[in-house]
């Protein structure tokens, strides 16, 4: 069992909803099961394409191109995966595109694993040092309104943002040790 | 072994509604060449992410034919993205390796296509149905009709020869290079979008 938000919590639904309402197109993603529920509801939706990249820095690719032709787009991925995508989000900047992301954190509120700690403590300054614009969201008030301040500061001026939303809303994945 | 501006210039005889994007170095110098073009979208950067942005751009823009054009180091740096093109398989994405089993941008130095690596079964590996090697600008003719024809996906790869022709360079703001391409296929509302 991966960290991910208890069966009953809805709010990867009313994501899903802010998806749609920003009228996003593709969603690329490498899983992580604290968006399992939020991919379910992409998968089912036939206006939805759902690209599963090998790579976390494919979406980031994918975001480009999906802007060039029209269509608005957004980046689900694990906090790890933000290390794969360091040198394309200058795809990013040096074009001025919209790049909303949704990272849901490892390595951070009560974690277990050593081995995620290195990269979910540098998720946030490794955003920033590519220029994406920040916010957390740690409590289930907080995380609607900030995934929508996400998408609007990606497409109201075209730039990597991301929500990255904490261990302490999703729950740590203890391996059966709590 | 292939002359890589003619390799070019044959892919893109009679264009019409082709969009293309080139990977950095010599095949966005290539594709400058042949026409620099609001419909060309040449990279400066992002190294590996070619294919993707084609694919992105081919899923936007169903109608019409999407062309990647790079070269042997891109392509493996992102070599994974064949499986997440395999997988989606939008039959308007079609892909052009020019081979030359060199990093030529920064010194000639020798790729693994030099050393037994064959892009061409990387490809098939993943899962890409149609598959072509280019060794005459026959071919290359064939080929141009396949993309026009959105029979894809479709991964094609000619070895070229290694050799470092005159730099032809396209704009080099990449904000221009985004917005001109918008522009083109949703008219000036992309700005306002």
């Amino acid at each position: 069992m991966e960290s991910a938000p208890a069966a009953t919590a809805d709010w990867p639904d009313r994501i899903y909803d802010l998806l749609k309402r920003y009228d996003i197109r593709q969603v690329a993603l490498v899983p992580d099961a604290g968006h399992a529920r939020l991919i379910r509801r992409c998968l089912a939706d036939n206006d939805l394409r759902v690209v599963t990249c090998t790579t976390e820095e494919e979406g980031v690719a994918l975001m480009q191109g999906a802007w060039l032709g029209g269509q608005r787009s957004i980046l689900l991925m694990q906090s790890s995966g933000v290390g794969n995508c360091i040198n394309m989000l200058s795809l990013g900047t040096i074009h001025r595109c919209p790049m909303p992301m949704l990272v849901t954190m490892r390595g951070d509120f009560g974690e277990f694993n050593p081995a995620q700690i290195p990269m979910g403590q540098a998720t946030q300054a490794t955003l920033e040092a590519m220029g994406t614009i920040v916010h957390r969201a740690d409590t289930e008030a907080d995380l609607l309104p900030t995934i929508e301040a996400t998408l609007k500061l990606a497409f109201n001026t075209f730039r990597p943002t991301a929500t990255l939303i904490g261990q302490r809303l999703l729950g740590a994945k203890t391996f059966g040790k709590d | 072994m292939l002359d890589r501006r003619e390799l070019c210039a044959a892919v893109l005889k009679d264009r019409g509604d082709l969009l293309v994007v080139a990977g950095l170095g010599a095949s966005a110098w290539d594709i400058t060449a042949i026409g620099d073009t609001p419909a060309n979208f040449p990279l400066w950067g992002g190294m590996g992410g070619a294919v993707m942005i084609g694919l992105g751009l081919a899923l936007a823009q169903p109608d019409k034919p999407v062309l990647v054009i790079t070269g042997d180091g891109e392509m493996l740096m992102g070599v994974g993205a064949l499986a997440t093109i395999a997988h989606q398989a939008p039959r308007n994405l079609s892909i052009l390796v020019q081979d030359n089993e060199h990093y030529s941008e920064t010194g000639g130095q020798q790729t693994a296509t030099r050393h037994g690596t064959d892009l061409v079964v990387m490809a098939e590996g993943a899962g890409i149905k149609r598959t072509q090697r280019i060794a005459s600008l026959e071919d290359a003719a064939k080929f141009r009709d396949v993309v026009h024809a959105k029979g894809g996906p479709i991964f094609a790869l000619a070895k070229i020869e290694a050799k470092n022709l005159p730099l032809v360079l396209p704009p080099r703001e990449g904000a221009i290079l985004q917005a001109r391409m918008r522009e083109h296929l949703l008219g000036p509302s992309a700005h306002l979008a």
